[in-house]
């Protein structure tokens, strides 16, 4: 099974203000773009639990003519607050991307 | 048809550009050079204690530069979310830069100055009446939170920095200040439509980080007119793309096509991107969608404690495999020990064991927790009501910890491998975002106060 990485050009989580963290997955090209989409395996729900949030607070966003999937969730814990871990939100990117994704 | 020519020095006034790239970037006929000075993204710690983030040598080396060069082509600065909080205390901090490079080089200029801190007597008055509105995900705000918080302030839109301009001030240093509000301000004081300038906002708050390969951070410019603009990297080593511009309008935004600014949202769901070198990309078809309200976000700190830390690796494999048990069992060892001899329940205390190797960087959302590695990194994490108390509770926590057992071994060990003398250090106070709210104002200008000098 090949991984998500090695679809994506980037693979990146980061602060949207103090209370939200979004993603941002670049693919290479449209042919990695659309076997990742198609295999149905990064989505909304797989979001809402690998990090344990509620779907409804998932803002799942497609972007094909950019080849790009963004989404944003609420901070398990906010910013800089005494149980943060990553008050960037940096490394919040790390169980996504050995996502097990395409065939073969 | 009037063009208006947009320097950004670079994404953060402490991070710094190359002189020559601004210079030519100014020469090239620019009309105003701005710079985003501030961000949440370091966390409470800036907005709560009033400390501002140096370097101040290098934020005094950017500003040199960019009121030179800015004076000799009889054109603004503007600096928005000054000292990085963007509060009273980093305001000054920055003005007293400003006035000391004036002094040194003999400069004489009109200096505008807008605080954006907002006392907590206006913020309650605010909040009493119902103009207060939370965002989501939010704390809690409570009147007695307002009042117990360490500072607020409001995130200005561009029509302060309009009014600044329009007094004739050369260089605006303004309190926290949304970083598109930087770029848009001048451009609409002078007939660019807000669709195009807000949207060319966004693409140069950041600096350079725009174009296709960042080598370094260095200056960025647009070109804006009535249609859209043109955005083109004056450093020649660097290129936009349409794919990079594009990019960038994701970049720390919860939603990749909905900006929503003080006065209106920009929405570049249909917004295109064109090559028209290979350097080069024009921009157009973003909307402005004008608010029913103006209202401006509201940022605030409060004091959640005082911390100090312990660091410490653990490489027993025994240990190592029943890490939970240890630890569990130590708390609870430790938690007796402090009622018994600093008489503080559990609640009066923040005790958190961060265990690197396992779930360091993600805490609780971390999906695979399991110890795989042969060692973890520990910080002993604890944070309380003064730094005294958080310095008296540690070294029961740590040399509890170094000594507590392990049924596989029978006599005294010791399980820490501190790598410093002494194994910790406080870290002073901690500060908590206590709101996520904006406020609805009548007059977009209102909270924010303005002074000039003439330098």
């Amino acid at each position: 099974m090949r991984e998500l990485w090695q679809f994506t050009k980037l693979i990146r989580s980061k602060n949207a203000g103090p209370f939200e963290l979004t993603f941002d997955i670049m693919f290479k090209n449209a042919d990695c773009f659309r076997e990742v989409m198609a295999s149905g395996k990064l989505s909304a729900e797989l979001i809402a639990q690998l990090y344990k949030v509620d779907l409804k607070r998932v803002q799942f966003f497609v972007m094909e003519s950019l080849l790009t999937v963004k989404i944003s969730i609420p901070r398990p814990v906010f910013s800089g607050d005494v149980g943060d871990t990553d008050v960037y939100g940096g490394q919040f990117h790390g169980p996504l991307v050995r996502l097990p994704v395409g065939a073969g | 048809m009037k063009k208006i020519k947009a320097v950004a020095a670079t994404g953060n006034l402490s991070t710094g550009f190359r002189e020559e790239t601004l210079v030519r970037a100014v020469q090239q006929g620019a009309h105003f050079i701005g710079c985003d000075a501030g961000t949440t993204d370091s966390g409470p710690y800036y907005l709560g204690s009033g400390n501002s983030r140096g370097p101040r040598e290098g934020t005094k080396r950017n500003l040199l530069i960019m009121i030179r060069e800015a004076l000799n082509a009889g054109i603004p600065v503007i600096v928005g979310s000054a000292g990085h909080a963007g509060g009273t205390p980093h305001l000054n901090w920055t003005l007293e830069i400003v006035r000391e490079l004036a002094r040194e080089n003999a400069w004489h200029f009109k200096l505008a100055a807008i605080d954006s801190e907002i006392p907590k007597e206006m913020l309650l008055g605010a909040f009493l009446e119902g103009r207060i509105a939370p965002l989501y995900p939010a704390p809690e705000l409570q009147e007695t939170s307002i009042r117990q918080a360490e500072r607020f302030v409001a995130m200005m839109g561009i029509e302060p920095i309009q009014s600044a301009l329009s007094s004739g001030a050369q260089v605006v240093i303004a309190g926290r200040c949304s970083d598109v509000a930087i770029y848009a301000a001048l451009p609409v004081l002078e007939g660019i439509p807000k669709h195009v300038a807000f949207h060319a906002g966004k693409i140069l708050e950041c600096g350079s980080a725009a174009v296709s390969q960042r080598f370094y951070p260095d200056c960025m410019a647009a070109e804006l007119d009535q249609d859209g603009f043109t955005v083109e990297p004056p450093n020649p080593t660097f290129r936009c793309t349409p794919q990079s511009v594009a990019a960038h309008n994701l970049y720390e935004n919860a939603d990749p096509f909905r900006l929503v600014e003080s006065g209106g949202m920009v929405d570049t769901t249909a917004a295109q991107y064109d090559a028209i070198s290979d350097r080069a990309v024009r921009v157009t078809g973003a909307r402005f969608i004008p608010a029913q309200k103006y209202t401006v976000k509201i940022e605030g700190a409060a004091l959640a404690g005082y911390r100090s830390i312990v660091v410490a690796g653990i490489r027993d494999p025994l240990i190592l495999r029943q890490l939970d048990t240890f630890l569990s069992g130590l708390r609870a060892v430790v938690e007796r020990k402090i009622e018994d001899s600093l008489k503080l329940s559990r609640d009066a205390y923040t005790l958190q064991f961060r265990v690197y190797g396992s779930n360091g960087s993600l805490g609780q959302t971390e999906p695979c927790p399991q110890v795989e590695g042969h060692e973890i990194g520990l910080i002993i994490d604890v944070v309380a009501s003064s730094q005294s108390l958080a310095a008296d509770i540690l070294p029961i926590v740590w040399h509890t910890g170094l000594h507590h057992p392990i049924p596989e071994h029978e006599g005294l060990i010791s399980n820490f491998a501190f790598p410093f003398s002494p194994p910790g250090a406080d870290l002073g106070p901690v500060y908590r975002f206590c709101v996520n709210h904006i406020w609805h104002l009548d007059d977009p200008c209102k909270p924010f106060r303005m002074t000039f000098e003439n330098l």
